[in-house]
């Protein structure tokens, strides 16, 4: 029997950060999990992610991550990105790191 | 050490000329994504959990005062300040940006410093014991073998698309401080009859499979390695494996073969190859023998120490040099509770200083993720502790339990299944509040974030892997690993402990370990031979409950 359908995001890396990104509701990507589209259903989940998978120039390897119905990480993996490393205070969810900032596209 | 020629120099150049335009074209839209991966990974430039990581080698563990600074400079530039040094004498930057990498390159190569195949299905660093050219106990400086092995090996064309990545190390001291029998290849320098050559060993791997190298050929000509090794990874290339990534390493290969056919085709390889090298190879070794020239050593003779503090850091992190008027002093990366073998910026310009004011401007990285200075006179050691201890590099660890090596976890790394690095901190911090690790003595604790082992957790006294149980952190532990010339793999204590009980568990193996041991003399390693298995499993999985049911039953 196919596994019930469970929430998901489109998430990926960005190509010139490297960084954590999000796909929003209205086609942006965002590096705030909180902001991150909610997918419920697997039609539009698959639609979605040809959709990233379809802006190579801004993001590498998209994929399909498992969230809880409120939009929190289902798997701890998916915690840490979401959140940066646990070993210094200044992953995502410690701000923006020092030196050079992210460049203002995606 | 060694020094870059015109050819080296241009070669250097174009190479990060090349990366430069293929970035260029990645960003402008030319190259996808699946074109560009192999070539980015072909330069060290991997993609993380969090960012780009950029894997710069550093062959065989040696560094200039001038190259450290360099590295400061990129972490400070380009990164977050910091670097985190690796179990393979590399060091990675965990936040560049891909656009800067070509400029990070570049400033690498006027130091003669480059990220080649530090990836890739490619001979890689060639390590070395990190103690080469100042030990005691050394037969013969290793590096210039691991020099010539890291030119043999550079951009060779027939060696660049290997079924799975290689790995050499190279140790001229019969202690073993190489993990040499964890390696594709591993040679051990010996004399016989006056003459120098390598006891070479293959088949060695950590990861899924572990498996301790077999000694192919007692004792190798040093005027032959070249052709033995291209004969050894010319055999490899052919019969490896390439269906299966987890059966592609030549150690699969050494055991689905067996020995004896390796070392037939081995051999056969070799008489084919021998008469090829026409002595350029021999030739080429002499000019770098003559690069890595001892320093002029100055007369090093200190009054006897009596300060406590510096007595016992000079216990712990320095060992006994070829010359008794000077030692070889470890730099601990484990500070209790940082994150092991990571150095920021201004740490890394202060070693450098400090290798300029005291060690002859030498400076070398260990696969212990520690910094050694190699050659300090011992009138110089109470100045530099003091130095290193204002920095936060004082820590009096160097071969303790906190002296751990830990891979970057999934802190960092995509492939891990858990994290290692806040585990090491935790086990630091509480052997640091409970201060048994000078009683505890020589242990060694590896973590590895996955089952791919860069934590070298299958060869450490305590190993630990962390895995993925349903999603959940869960951590395996394996007694009796040994990575050094009595080389053994750890042996699974049962079923594995949760993020918040890892760190308990250890603190049980340990205080077992000291109610049982015959006495100060008797390390961790002899006291798990000794006794085996039953007490440690006792100490980690009976606990009162376990005890009453059994009493019950
Ligand atoms: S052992 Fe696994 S988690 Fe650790 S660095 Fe290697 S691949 Fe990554």
């Amino acid at each position: 029997m196919p596994k019930p359908f469970t929430p998901k995001v489109v998430t990926a890396n960005h190509l010139i950060e490297g960084d954590v990104v999000y796909l929003t509701a209205d086609d942006e990507w965002c590096r705030d999990l909180a902001q991150a589209e909610v997918i419920e259903n697997e039609a539009y989940a698959d639609l979605r992610l040809s959709f990233a998978e379809d802006q190579p120039g801004i993001v590498v390897g998209a994929y399909l991550a498992d969230v809880t119905p409120d939009g929190a990480p289902a798997h701890f993996r998916e915690a840490f990105r979401a959140g940066g490393p646990t070993n210094y205070p200044h992953g995502k969810a410690h701000g923006q790191r020092p030196g050079p900032q992210p460049s203002s596209e995606a | 050490m060694y020094l870059y020629d015109d050819f080296d120099r241009a070669f250097l150049a174009e190479r990060n000329a090349q990366f430069r335009a293929q970035v260029a074209r990645r960003l402008d839209g030319s190259l996808t994504e699946d074109e560009f991966k192999p070539l980015r990974l072909m330069n060290g430039v991997y993609l993380q959990l969090h960012a780009y990581m950029l894997r710069v080698a550093i062959p065989y563990g040696t560094l200039s005062s001038d190259q450290m600074r360099v590295l400061a400079e990129l972490a400070e530039r380009w990164d977050k300040g910091y670097g985190h040094f690796t179990t393979r004498q590399n060091i990675q930057y965990n936040w560049p940006r891909l656009a800067d990498i070509p400029d990070m390159l570049d400033r690498l190569g006027d130091v003669n410093l480059h990220a080649i195949q530090t990836s890739g299905n490619t001979i890689r660093n060639v390590t070395a014991d990190h103690f080469a050219g100042a030990a005691a106990d050394e037969i013969a400086d290793p590096r210039p073998y691991a020099e010539l092995l890291r030119q043999w090996s550079t951009d060779h064309p027939e060696f660049q698309f290997l079924p799975r990545k290689f790995k050499i190390a190279v140790t001229g001291s019969p202690n073993d401080r190489a993990v040499t029998r964890a390696h594709d290849i591993g040679l051990v320098l010996k004399e016989r009859g006056g003459e120098l050559g390598f006891e070479v060993i293959i088949g060695g791997g950590l990861g899924r499979t572990p498996m301790i190298g077999k000694t192919i050929r007692d004792f190798l000509p040093e005027a032959d390695l070249l052709p033995y090794c291209e004969a050894i990874v010319s055999v490899y290339n052919r019969l490896g494996r390439r269906d299966n990534k987890y059966k592609a390493r030549i150690k699969i290969t050494v055991h689905e073969n067996g020995l004896d056919e390796m070392q037939a085709r081995v051999e056969e390889r070799f008489a084919e190859l021998r008469p090829l090298f026409d002595g350029v190879d021999q030739a080429q070794l002499g000019r770098i023998r003559s690069m890595f020239a001892a320093p002029e050593y100055r007369d090093g003779h200190a009054p006897a120490v009596t300060d406590p503090v510096l007595r016992s850091w000079i216990e712990t992190n320095t060992v006994p040099h070829k010359r008794d008027d000077h030692a070889i002093v470890t730099i601990s990366l484990k500070a209790h509770g940082a994150t092991p073998g990571d150095a920021t910026a201004d740490q890394m310009r202060l070693m450098a200083d400090l290798a300029d004011a005291h060690a002859y401007g030498e400076l070398r990285i260990s696969h212990e993720q520690n910094v050694i200075l190699p050659h300090v006179p011992r009138d110089a050691l109470p100045a530099l502790h003091m130095a290193l201890g204002a920095a936060g590099l004082g820590t009096a660890n160097v071969g303790l339990a906190s002296d751990i090596i830990a891979c970057p976890g999934m802190d960092y790394c995509a492939l891990a299944t858990a994290r290692s690095i806040p585990v090491a901190q935790g086990i630091a911090t509480r052997l640091d509040a409970l201060k048994v690790e000078h009683d505890v003595g020589h242990l060694k604790i590896k973590i590895s974030g996955c089952i791919n082992a860069c934590g070298h957790h299958h060869v450490g006294h305590i190993g630990i892997l962390g895995l993925d149980r349903a999603g959940v952190e869960n951590y395996q532990i394996t007694l009796g690993g040994d990575g050094s010339e009595t080389a053994a793999i750890g042996e699974r204590t049962g079923p594995g402990f949760a993020y918040d009980q890892i760190v308990p568990a250890v603190e049980r193996l340990i205080l077992a370990y000291l109610s049982l041991r015959e006495g100060e003399d008797e390390t961790f390693l002899q006291a798990y031979r000794r006794v085996g298995m039953a007490p440690f499993k006792a100490a980690l999985y009976e606990t009162a409950a376990t005890r009453e049911a059994a009493n019950a039953a």
